[in-house]
């Protein structure tokens, strides 16, 4: 046995995206226990359902998180009108799927290019959020906001995007699919990238099944999930199947959510094809009542809205289990018997996002 | 679906129940704390393939409940915020942060309404 020591490891460091902080015990180079610690940024968005009202806290639901924010806010809406009993217009369904795809892009493609940075392939990092920017600019296009955009609201949509529009982002597209297939190769076959990525990292399956994991870093060890399939929003409309990987190692997690691109991609073909005229839209009288767990698949896994109402215009709790709270058991069996070298790489492969974590 | 199907039990009966669930395959999936008027509505949550089994637990504000994080291990994560959130009285759990998870001034700030 080499000599044992303990490394603290953020919550400040050059490759790490969020403040999460690990003790890692080490023998030599070697990782043979993670402790992880949370909580720098906890904000108590959840109390603060008592204080603003249910219509309102669709704002503050959104800015849970600068990445998902989308799904967020249309999370927490589906909840609560499943406590109405609010029947969301068809128009609305498929224009939530449509935004829904489009964050997914958006969120695969930084974390491809922040994977790259960690991994020191910077002309890898700028190409990949070259092409997010296109997503970005599409987001701007059609609700006006770039990150937080407030689109969503209880019964429907707050804005249609007209058909043309429509037509013009399934073109804007189609020529990224093109420009994706030369990133792709890049990273799933380029030497450097599988030299740090192949068998780095393994998660078996019975392990993704047994600590929770969620979303990509579930799928990548052969858990064929999507939370996607239960039915949501235009979902039950659209042809799709989970994306998994057998190998449970960092290059399957890549290998899934490259796939997951030009799978979004194709969702929202198709739903620009299926989308029918309409209000997006439905008008609602009253105040919640009643409780729901709601599940939605974001680009890091499921997420859990639940929602407890009383029949005022404040809900008694609210309460977001977030996928990379799920994934924290993984992350830390993922670490033991790592190198310390490719600590930066594992916590990145989970995608995770700690505003989201401890809201 | 089933998601919204929630059963509630004694808490006497949670860590039997979670055997059960364990045995038949299921994954958890999140647990929820409720502030109610003399004490906590604990809901568990676990999942097999797609469909999700919730069991609901009342518990007084002073009343111990055991862990079910020996059965479920992710479980000490939720645990973990229940207690530094809600002030419950979780006990055994196999990681203990003792009222460290988060690093906040204010102690159990989810344990008043308002």
């Amino acid at each position: 046995m080499g000599t044992r020591s303990i490394v603290p490891f953020g919550p400040q460091h050059p490759v790490l995206p969020e403040p999460i902080h690990l003790d890692l015990v080490l023998e030599d180079e070697l990782v043979v226990e993670a402790i992880p610690s949370i909580g720098f940024i906890h904000r108590g968005l959840e109390k603060l359902v008592e204080k603003k009202d249910f219509v309102e806290y669709v704002y503050v639901a959104e800015r849970v998180c600068g990445i998902c924010s989308f799904m967020h806010g249309m999370g927490y809406c589906e909840a609560v009108e499943h406590t109405m009993g609010i029947e969301v217009p068809d128009r609305a369904k498929y224009l939530r799927t449509i935004w829904s795809e489009m964050s997914r892009i958006h969120s695969h493609m930084m974390w491809l290019g922040l994977l790259a940075d960690a991994f020191g392939f910077e002309s890898l990092f700028m190409e990949s959020w070259r092409m997010r920017e296109k997503i970005l600019d599409m987001f701007e296009y059609s609700t006006g906001g770039r990150v937080i955009f407030s689109v969503n609201k209880i019964g429907g949509q707050r804005k249609d995007m007209d058909n043309s529009m429509i037509s013009d982002f399934v073109g804007i597209l189609d020529g990224m699919e093109k420009e994706l297939k030369s990133l792709s190769y890049t990273f799933l076959t380029d030497y450097s990238v599988k030299s740090r990525l192949e068998g780095v990292g393994m998660l078996s399956k019975q392990q993704a099944h047994d600590l929770g994991a969620v979303g990509p870093f579930m799928r990548a060890s052969g858990i064929s999930l999507d939370t996607r399939m239960t039915g949501y929003a235009a979902y039950p409309h659209l042809e799709f199947e989970p994306i998994t990987s057998s190998a449970g190692d960092s290059f399957a997690r890549v290998d899934v959510r490259i796939k997951e691109i030009y799978q979004s991609i194709d969702l929202i073909k198709q739903a620009a094809a299926k989308i029918p005229a309409g209000d997006v839209f439905t008008p609602y009288k009253g105040n919640p009542t009643g409780e729901y767990l709601m599940r939605v698949e974001q680009p890091r896994g499921e997420a859990v809205y639940y929602v407890k109402a009383n029949g005022t215009k404040n809900l008694d709790r609210f309460r977001l289990r977030t996928p990379t709270f799920a994934n924290l058991p993984g992350l830390v069996e993922v670490l033991k018997g790592c190198q310390l070298a490719d600590v930066p790489i594992l916590i990145l492969t989970i995608d995770p996002c700690i505003s989201c974590t401890e809201r | 679906m089933t998601d919204n199907q929630i059963t509630g039990i004694p808490a006497a009966d949670l860590l039997g129940s979670c055997i059960k669930l364990k045995k038949d395959e299921y994954r958890i999936v999140q647990i929820c704390a409720v502030r109610t008027q003399d004490g906590y509505e604990l809901t568990y949550s676990f999942a097999k393939e797609y469909d999700m089994v919730n069991l609901r637990v009342q518990i007084l504000v002073d009343e111990e409940i055991a862990s079910i994080s020996d059965i479920f291990s992710p479980a000490f994560l939720y645990e973990n915020e229940i207690r530094d959130l809600f002030g419950a009285k979780i006990q055994m759990i196999n990681f203990d942060y003792r009222g460290n998870l988060y690093r906040i001034d204010t102690e159990t700030p989810f344990k008043q309404k308002g």
